[in-house]
């Protein structure tokens, strides 16, 4: 599995997500963001971070980097994207995901250890869960509510999109588990045709028993696998 | 030069510049400078400065850069050990930490910026050290904060302890680097002077070290990232002034703007510089700008410089030499290229989408020479500017009103009002024990996935990838102390900072520290630094912890209160093997737990006076430095034969607070506690006494009769004292004539629910 790491200037978890990558068995290059030609990858992901210092809307300049038109192009013949936290702000932007990260309802940038439920496991990126398991990664943002109208939220409901969602250690719903005030507790979701995922929660940093938590290999396991080119 | 002149019988006359103000008495009073300093100048220059000279020497003479007040005393301090690489006088310390790897490490203020504008001047803070520790060579993998602050019943305290804490926050957060930890405390002595502390630690190959000096005469020297402009002209001087209602508003030109993303990619590009062999030296242009950076990389390398102003990017039009050479703009670097290489270092630099520019040269006659377009407005010897600045040994005395309030007569104190419980969880619910999650939960604690243990420990944790080792850092000062008794005071901060990295399982190694006090012209506080300075050199012989460098910020005072003494350490340690490192939390139903050390009579200075009574009075603990080390290597010992579960520091709130946390853990599942103490002290004394030389641990009954003799065998007693309860069971300790019984959600609302009531209620910039 070739796996790209898109950096933009102002990212941060870039290496972060290589080493993730790295420890499932991919051939992982870093993409410079004003690279073109992403032939010969097999997916791609964008880091977290503070691309340009997030310094307008979080990813709302990234999206204009020259590296951007390459990889709509890439999910739009079907190959994986994985964005993350920033990337996921930038893959809304982008417009490759509905809906908005706005302001945590804290108003305080959040960091710490979260449960998730996971809610779909028919997608490349988490077919090695079980459906209704609880996985606790770190979460570290300042704008990770996820905004979306009614009618978008029945749409994305209905089509199985919202992949993960906050929930208590044992898998409950409700406020108080619920970071930042994100619609239907909406930790992650999928495009239509379920290769693009974009997540708040850090899987790449939940991948060692000394960081505190292995729940986050399933990600980057569940790709490769899917991908079956894995060298492991 | 004429043929037959000598260069040194030479006085380089410079005509005065067009719209330059005239050199007066009170121009230079202005400028911080004193008579005697005046004179010196005028002797050094051979001739009556110019205004931008006299702002140069200024600038580099004032207590910040020139350490006038502080060098002297600092001489005392050990700096020296076979680890360590490279010693104060750099940019940030070096020790080696094994396998090839080299740890750079730094602790700098930023108190007087965060007075006036809480958000900037924490922000800016970081940036700084930051840059003090990438410019070694070093990637930076951890921060720490150590803050302090006024009472929070105040909304102006809130408003700034909110603000430094969010600049702290954003900095590190969007250049990504996580905080491990810090310490932060609130106390009427710090109300109009907060102290604002970052440190850095960054890691590499110890190959890769690079010096801030201008070496190789010919080198260009090159302006790298930010642009300059007018921000913080004469924040040096700035931070060697105390502080006044008026400055607040006054002063918050001098107050520097944070571009973290700026930072980000300076980071980045200047790693990438020093790798590619281009450069010969780099320095942050952090306090005194152009100035400091310049005369400090030519003063190390007993070399000149020349700068043209002229082609020094600005960020604004009509800047003035003065100006340009003052501004404190961030984000900016002084690098040195080799000759020839000055393609390579724009390449880097725009692959960065970062600006570089020649503005000069190093040159072999040891002046510092400015230029503007071409014509000179400054000439004058490098040297003097960093090494000729005088230094001055100061009369000190104790004040009488700090000798009164140590003798007081405590006995009625001892006595609690109502029953322990109460005091207890008043006290574990005091800022001061509670939780700081309020606080570490707005900092990136996890990126770079490196991070073994997070804030809220005794110490935060850095695992080395690669390696089997981690390097533990803390920083600890307790002001009350030192202002009680500042020599034991300071003896106290460097014993707790080691006690807190050997119950993470380290081995202490090496010290930066930050040294905050009033304004050194005063005889008390000269008193207080003296002997706090004496303190901490004793303490840091004794554990083997040499000093590799630091930062003096004096003048913390307000209308003309001075904040307690604050000596911060900084202390790093290293851990031989990741299965070393040890929780601070008790893990398991059913073990024993020990108390290593002693319960003394010692209520001075504690917490409990303060949150019963109002004050701040009594000896403070003694230290005793040999037992405090044999107390290191016994925990050490323990550790590393995996004998322990669980070891924590006893130290704010005493013995009772130190065991809530150790059963509150992280709060997801707290233990039960059931501790009996049968020392021969009141209730008061043995459960919240900040008695020193205290680590409680907690192990398998099993290994108990071992942990025991273990410890004994070290010189240290040691008993056991109770077991961990279950989960959910109560929370009980009695001591001899009186006890403390609580359930765990009690104890988890005190100690977890206190910050964040207190940050809920709204917060204005006024009262």
């Amino acid at each position: 599995m070739r796996v790209g790491v898109v950096t933009f200037p102002g990212s941060n978890c870039d290496y972060d997500l290589y080493k993730a990558a790295q420890q499932i068995g991919a051939k992982v290059e870093f993409i410079w963001h004003r690279q073109k030609n992403l032939d010969g990858y097999d997916a791609l992901m964008l880091p977290g971070g503070f691309s340009y210092g997030d310094y307008l809307r979080a990813g709302a300049i990234a999206r204009i980097s020259p590296v951007m038109e390459d990889i709509v192009g890439f999910a739009e013949k079907g190959g994986p994207v994985l964005g993350i936290c920033n990337g996921f702000q930038i893959l809304c932007e982008a417009g490759l995901l509905p809906g908005a990260l706005v302001r945590n309802d804290s108003l305080r940038f959040e960091s710490k250890d979260i449960h998730l439920r996971v809610e779909q496991t028919d997608t490349p990126f988490t077919s090695e869960y079980q459906k209704g398991q609880t996985l606790r990664m770190p979460i570290a943002h300042g704008e990770g509510n996820y905004e979306a109208d009614d009618q978008l939220l029945e749409e994305l409901e209905a089509e199985k999109r919202v992949v993960f969602r906050y929930a208590s250690s044992d898998g409950e719903l409700s406020d108080e588990a619920n970071p930042n005030g994100s619609k239907n507790s909406i930790a992650g979701l999928t495009n239509k045709s379920g290769n693009v995922l974009g997540m708040m929660p850090h899987p790449e940093r939940a991948m060692e028993e000394i960081l505190g938590s292995t729940d986050g290999v399933g990600v980057f396991l569940s790709l490769a696998t899917n991908l079956s080119t894995v060298v492991l | 030069m004429s043929a037959g002149e000598s260069a040194s019988a030479t006085i380089p006359l410079v005509p005065p510049r067009t719209g330059d103000p005239e050199i007066t008495s009170e121009l230079v009073a202005d400028h911080g400078l004193s008579d005697s300093e005046y004179e010196r100048i005028c002797r050094i220059m051979g001739r009556i400065p110019t205004f931008t000279e006299l702002g140069v020497f200024s600038a580099m003479w004032s207590e910040h850069c020139g350490y006038k007040n502080s060098k002297r005393l600092l001489q005392l301090l050990p700096t020296e050990a076979p680890w360590v690489i490279q010693g104060p006088g750099e940019n940030a310390g070096v020790i080696d930490i094994g396998d090839g790897y080299a740890l750079a490490f730094k602790i700098e203020s930023h108190n007087h910026p965060s007075a006036v504008e809480p958000y900037q001047g924490a922000a800016t803070g970081v940036g700084g050290i930051l840059r003090d520790v990438f410019t070694m060579g070093a990637r930076p993998i951890a921060v720490l904060d150590s803050l302090r602050f006024g009472d929070l019943d105040s909304a102006r305290v809130r408003y700034l302890f909110g603000g430094v804490v969010s600049g702290v926050g954003d900095y590190g957060n969007c250049i990504g680097v996580p905080n491990i930890g810090g310490e932060v405390a609130f106390d009427r002595g710090y109300e109009g002077n907060p102290i604002v502390n970052a440190m850095c630690l960054g890691l590499m190959k110890k190959e890769d070290l690079i010096t801030a000096s201008a070496s190789g005469v010919g080198n260009t020297l090159m302006a790298v990232g930010a642009r300059t402009g007018r921000d913080g002209i004469h924040g040096a001087t700035f931070a060697s002034e105390e502080l006044s209602e008026e400055s607040e508003e006054a002063s918050r030109p001098q107050v520097q703007v944070g571009d973290p993303f700026t930072e980000k990619l300076l980071l980045e590009a200047s790693l990438e510089l020093i790798s590619s062999g281009s450069i010969t030296g780099i320095q942050d242009m952090g306090a005194a700008g152009i100035t400091s950076s310049a005369s400090e990389m030519a003063g190390r390398a007993g070399n000149g410089v020349e700068i043209d102003v002229a082609r020094v990017p600005v960020r604004e039009p009509d800047m003035t030499p003065y100006e340009i050479l003052l501004s404190e703009s961030q984000e900016r670097m002084l690098v040195v290229a080799t000759r020839g290489h000055e393609d390579e270092v724009h390449r880097i630099l725009e692959k960065w989408e970062l600006e570089a520019e020649e503005i000069g040269e190093v040159t072999a006659d040891g002046r510092f020479r400015v230029l503007e377009d071409g014509a000179v407005v400054a000439d004058m010897p490098a040297l003097p500017l960093t090494d000729g600045c005088p230094t001055y040994e100061r009369e000190g005395i104790e004040d009488d009103e700090v000798r009164e309030l140590r003798e007081m007569d405590l006995a009625e104190h001892l006595i609690p009002e109502g029953d322990l419980t109460k005091a207890f969880l008043l006290l574990l619910g005091s800022p001061n024990v509670a939780s700081k999650r309020w606080i570490y939960h707005q900092y990136d604690t996890t990126v770079r996935t490196s991070t073994a243990v997070r804030p809220g420990g005794d110490s935060g944790v850095i695992r080395i990838r690669g390696t089997e080792r981690a390097i533990a850092a803390t920083t600890d000062c307790n002001g009350r102390f030192v202002y009680l008794d500042p020599r034991q005071g300071a003896m106290i901060a460097v014993a707790e900072a080691a006690r807190n990295l050997v119950c993470s399982g380290a081995m202490p190694t090496a010290i930066t520290n930050n040294l905050n006090f009033g304004n050194p012209l005063k005889q008390h506080i000269y008193y207080q630094f003296r002997e706090a300075v004496l303190g901490m050199a004793d303490a840091c012989k004794a554990f083997e912890t040499p000093v590799t460098g630091g930062n003096v910020s004096f003048y913390n005072e307000t209308d003309g209160q001075a904040i307690y003494p604050t000596p911060v350490i900084g202390m790093v340690g290293i851990i031989e093997n990741v299965s070393h490192i040890s929780p601070q939390s008790f893990q398991s139903e059913g073990d024993d737990i020990v108390l290593l050390g002693e319960n003394t009579a010692e209520i001075g200075g504690a917490e409990y006076l303060y949150v019963t009574a109002g004050l701040v009075a009594g000896f403070p603990p003694r230290v005793d430095l040999t037992h405090e080390r044999q107390l290191q290597r016994a925990v050490l010992t323990l550790i590393q034969e995996k004998e322990l579960r669980s070891a924590h520091d006893c130290s704010d709130g005493g013995l009772a607070c130190t065991l809530a946390e150790c059963a509150l853990g992280d709060g997801e599942a707290p233990f039960g506690v059931n501790v009996v103490l049968d020392d021969a002290l009141t209730p008061v004394e043995t459960l919240f006494a900040e008695s020193q030389g205290r680590i409680v641990v907690s192990c398998a009954p099993d290994r108990t009769e071992n942990v025991i003799r273990i410890a004994m065998d070290h010189g240290v007693p040691a008993r056991k004292i109770g077991t961990v309860g279950g989960r959910g069971k109560p929370f009980s300790v009695a001591a001899v004539s009186g006890q403390i019984e609580t359930d765990l959600t009690s104890l988890h609302q005190a100690y977890f629910g206190a910050l964040p009531a207190i940050m809920n209620t709204p917060v204005s910039s006024k009262e």
